[in-house]
């Protein structure tokens, strides 16, 4: 019998595409589902006509972690599930549940008033990062490079909305030129990458112009992967690591990965595995 | 990856042909070849298709 798997989108972009690509190649039913045009109820729907295991791709981080909640309440498996989508999206949670896995993490305060975060900088020393807890793709992330340019970086957050005001403050590593992002699905890492930052920048994300290239995964490095995902509930995620004299530190997981970048650099099918981990969801 | 590609449309900023997968679906996103400019699909009519180009991110996109 053919396999039936949703996915959830408010875009098709080149990834998801890819998946659909990849559902063909493998003979799946893959309903594709627009967020922005469905409408749900909060209590357990027996009308929605959804696919017992759904793949979320939804590029907003509310809408997708909300959506995933509403699905779980009607019985539907999400691949990453709501906890996962809560503690990934938010890196103040993630720093928590990392540390509480033994995972090591980059030194991180957090305060909550200008004055508290410049004696929370004490402790990490300048050059230092503020980060939004809940952001992506680079935004809003500053580096804080003296006492004068943080009040000035702190007093800007005032303005924000109240979540820019969780300062999320992290130790730079020095001399990063580039980090690593490793797909772990269910308990295996099957690709990895280096991400170099684009020429004057300093961020490394693929969406800012940084560059990718072929990273070897060790048994350390896969070892430190998994361990990292299975903190934040197991699933398919990507794992973002820096090199530091002291070994590799985990800084993110990503919970609903971009992968067109690291599947052209290392030509591995990650759509292709995703789809086959949630073809074996749906048959145990 | 291989894709049949059927439909066909020119980019709005350059006037490159854009290639289209034959199942391509509302928002979904095509860049210019040549260009590089993302464009989202707005309305598919037969073999028609209108492009727009993304002019926003929205502060929670992508991960």
């Amino acid at each position: 019998m053919t396999v039936q798997i949703g996915m959830l989108c408010d875009r098709i972009r080149p990834d998801e595409r890819m998946v659909i690509e990849a559902a063909k190649r493998k003979g799946v039913d893959l309903k594709v589902h627009n967020v922005d045009e469905l409408v749900f109820t909060t209590a357990k729907d027996q009308e929605m006509k959804f696919e017992s295991v759904i793949l979320q791709r939804v590029m907003s981080y509310f809408k997708s972690l909300h959506v995933t909640g509403l699905l779980e309440n009607s019985g539907i498996r999400v691949v990453n599930s709501f906890n996962a989508a809560l503690v990934c999206g938010n890196k103040l949670l993630t720093s928590t549940a990392l540390s509480k896995a033994g995972v090591p993490t980059p030194k991180t305060v957090v305060a909550f008033t200008d004055e508290s975060a410049i004696k929370a900088l004490d402790k990490v020393g300048y050059p230092a990062i503020l980060k939004p807890v809940v952001g992506s793709w680079g935004r809003l992330i500053a580096p804080l490079k003296d006492i004068d340019s943080t009040k000035a970086i702190l007093e800007t957050r005032e303005y924000m909305f109240p979540l820019y005001q969780v300062f999320y403050i992290q130790e730079m590593i020095q001399n990063l030129i580039r980090d690593i992002r490793c797909f772990v699905i269910g308990d295996r890492a099957v690709a990895a990458i280096y991400r170099y930052s684009a020429p004057g920048e300093w961020r490394t994300n693929v969406a800012r112009g940084g560059r990718a290239e072929v990273c070897p995964i060790t048994p350390e490095l896969e070892e430190l992967c998994v361990k990292a995902v299975k903190a934040v509930g197991g699933g398919a995620f990507g794992v973002d690591m820096m090199e530091t004299s002291n070994g590799l530190v985990v800084h993110e997981v990503n919970y609903t990965t971009e992968f067109k970048a690291t599947t052209e650099s290392t030509g591995v099918d990650i759509p292709g595995l995703m789809l086959d981990y949630l073809i074996d969801m749906v048959k145990h | 990856m291989e894709v049949t590609t059927i439909k066909k449309v020119s980019c709005p900023e350059c006037g490159a042909e854009i290639e289209a997968p034959d199942d391509v679906m509302l928002k979904e996103i095509l860049s210019c070849p040549d260009c590089g400019l993302e464009l989202e699909v707005v309305k598919i009519e037969g073999d028609k298709l209108e492009l727009q180009k993304i002019l926003i991110e929205k502060e929670d996109w992508g991960e």
